[in-house]
């Protein structure tokens, strides 16, 4: 590990300082640590800022608040998430270990970095998100785990958060705060997809601090749920995950939210999928030709087409079931 | 602020590069916690803080001052072993025994969470108020915790055995 100074930061102000003069912020450090071990990663200053917004807060219009550094842990267990967003407890809870979530923060979810192989191996790989313009040899090498939606020729990284598909299909806003101010920013614009400059994962400045993430008040989000697919039951990745509410009266679907983990280089919101399905009937056919529309586009590799049909088919499993339609 | 391990104060090590592992296995000569990968991903460097339980080999110590970590040699009490330790070898819960520190600690967590009502990702309510720590729940619950022997069942038995409620104890034999 290339040696760093450690600060942790007592307020927002002096984090924000600490960053301008080129500190890096730290979470649970499940994520960045590694990297750093890994030597991927080689910041010179870290600002431990899990000691900032640690709530979660009603708002007053009926949504909730949640400090960035609140644990991964803290989170799906508050009572408030799991009556009104399970699909974000069950989310959460399909992530890493009990132990990695009693560490991991909301601001460090979000911004954790792909965990494609090509990237970790610093020694034997080529990889344009570490060292741009120099190649990507996961598109002709093992890709099973790869990207089927909005990649480029640069890059066909996965973000593997599984958080962060609930928080896409759920609206949610994220909070940020930097020497120039305050801003937010819907967490599906958070990401970026990787065009030519995929060593760039979000659209976050410099020393751009995450305060929060704003979940709206939202009834559907009640009826809500996440599967993930994997090649384990427990602790692994996603190959393909489903965060999925829906609303129903008199047999026709009056709303719905659908995101897709472990597709693209973030988080997927199915926003032709659930066009398409706004107003017709809840039916097992409507479902399927919904998840059809939302993988028109998607490209295999050669280790990963598996995942077109798989998503097809969870996407519809997880409508059928929430929509109580027999699959 | 010091570190407490074992209800004992420390001394933050200087260079913040040294993890909570290293502090823990090459600073205090307390070797029963355990690196098996390094990176997070087996569950052999599982300590306590504050009671929860974490991997230690991604946590900078310095992160930690203040904090009070328990690890296996703070588990048992002087001579006599912690319930799970017995439990453990009663069931043949390890066969190398290069797991086992983290599999205990991380265990007797697991317990703390069990009682608070935590759901996890094999739960069908998530707002129901207690849990029944049934083996699919521990097998979940533990999943963090790998085994290169492959011990898995005689953990889980120990495991029900010292934790389990009567009721998944019920569930249990009806399978
Ligand atoms: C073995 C293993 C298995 C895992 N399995 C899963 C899984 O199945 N599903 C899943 O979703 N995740 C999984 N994870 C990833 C885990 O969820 C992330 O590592 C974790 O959420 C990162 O949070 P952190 O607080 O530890 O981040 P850190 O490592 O501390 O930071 C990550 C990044 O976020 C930045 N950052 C942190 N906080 C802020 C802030 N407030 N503002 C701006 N920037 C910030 C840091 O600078 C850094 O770039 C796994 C991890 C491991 C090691
Ligand atoms: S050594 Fe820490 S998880 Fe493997
Ligand atoms: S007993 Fe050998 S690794 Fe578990």
């Amino acid at each position: 590990m290339t040696p760093f100074s450690f600060n942790r930061a007592t307020d927002q102000s002096e984090a924000l300082q600490l960053a301008e003069r080129g500190g890096r912020y730290l979470g649970g450090g499940t994520n960045l640590v590694d990297l750093m071990r890994e030597t991927v990663e080689h910041p010179a200053a870290l600002v431990d800022v899990t000691g900032l917004s640690r709530d979660i807060a009603e708002t007053p219009d009926g949504g909730v608040m949640i400090g960035a550094g609140v644990t991964n842990s803290a989170l799906a267990a508050h009572p408030t998430i799991r009556a009104r967003y399970p699909v974000l407890a069950r989310a959460i809870l399909a992530g890493a270990s009990a132990q990695i979530r009693n560490m991991a923060t909301v601001g460090g979810n979000l911004l954790q970095r792909t965990r494609c192989t090509y990237f970790y191996d610093v020694e034997g790989s080529r990889c344009n998100k570490r060292r741009p313009g120099e190649g990507c040899d996961a598109r002709g090498g093992f890709n099973r785990i790869h990207a089927i939606l909005g990649a480029s020729d640069a890059c066909v990284a996965t973000h593997p958060s599984d958080m962060c598909v609930a928080l896409a299909a759920l609206d949610a806003v994220v909070h940020l705060s930097s020497a120039s101010g305050t801003r937010t920013l819907p967490l599906t614009e958070l990401h970026r997809l990787p065009g030519d400059q995929p060593q760039i994962d979000t659209v976050l400045h410099p020393g751009e601090l995450i305060t929060a993430v704003e979940l709206p008040a939202a009834s559907i989000a009640a009826h809500s749920t996440y599967r993930k697919v994997r090649d384990r039951a427990s602790y692994a990745f996603a190959l393909v995950s489903v965060a999925a509410a829906i609303a129903v009266e008199d047999g026709r679907v009056s709303d719905v939210r659908l995101a897709l983990g472990g597709v693209a280089h973030k988080p997927w919101r199915a926003s032709r999928a659930e066009e398409m399905l706004r107003g017709k009937a809840a039916s097992l056919d409507a479902f399927r030709a919904a998840a059809e529309a939302e993988l028109a586009d998607a490209v295999p590799l050669n280790d990963n087409g598996f995942k077109i049909e798989l998503a097809k088919r969870t996407m519809t499993a997880v409508l059928a079931e929430l929509a109580g339609v027999d699959a | 602020m010091p570190i407490t391990v074992n209800g004992s104060p420390v001394p933050l090590p200087s260079d913040p590069r040294v993890s909570l592992l290293d502090l823990l296995r090459e600073e205090l000569h307390l070797t029963g916690t355990k690196k098996g990968c390094n990176q997070g991903a087996c569950g052999a460097c599982t300590v306590l803080v504050d009671g929860e339980r974490i991997i230690s080999c991604l946590a900078l110590a310095v992160q930690y001052d203040g904090r009070a970590i328990t690890t296996i040699e703070g588990l048992a009490d002087a001579d006599a072993l912690h319930p799970l330790q017995a439990a453990f070898i009663e069931h043949d819960g390890f066969q190398c025994g290069y797991c086992t520190p983290g599999q205990i600690c991380s265990a007797v967590a697991m317990a703390d969470e069990i009682a608070r009502g935590l759901p996890s990702h094999v739960t069908g309510a998530l707002d129901a108020g207690t849990i029944a720590l049934t083996r699919d729940e521990v097998r979940e619950r533990m999943s963090g915790n790998l085994c290169r022997c492959g011990a898995h069942n005689g953990i889980v038995d120990a495991i029900l055995e010292v934790y389990g409620t009567s009721e998944a104890k019920v569930l249990e034999a009806a399978e």
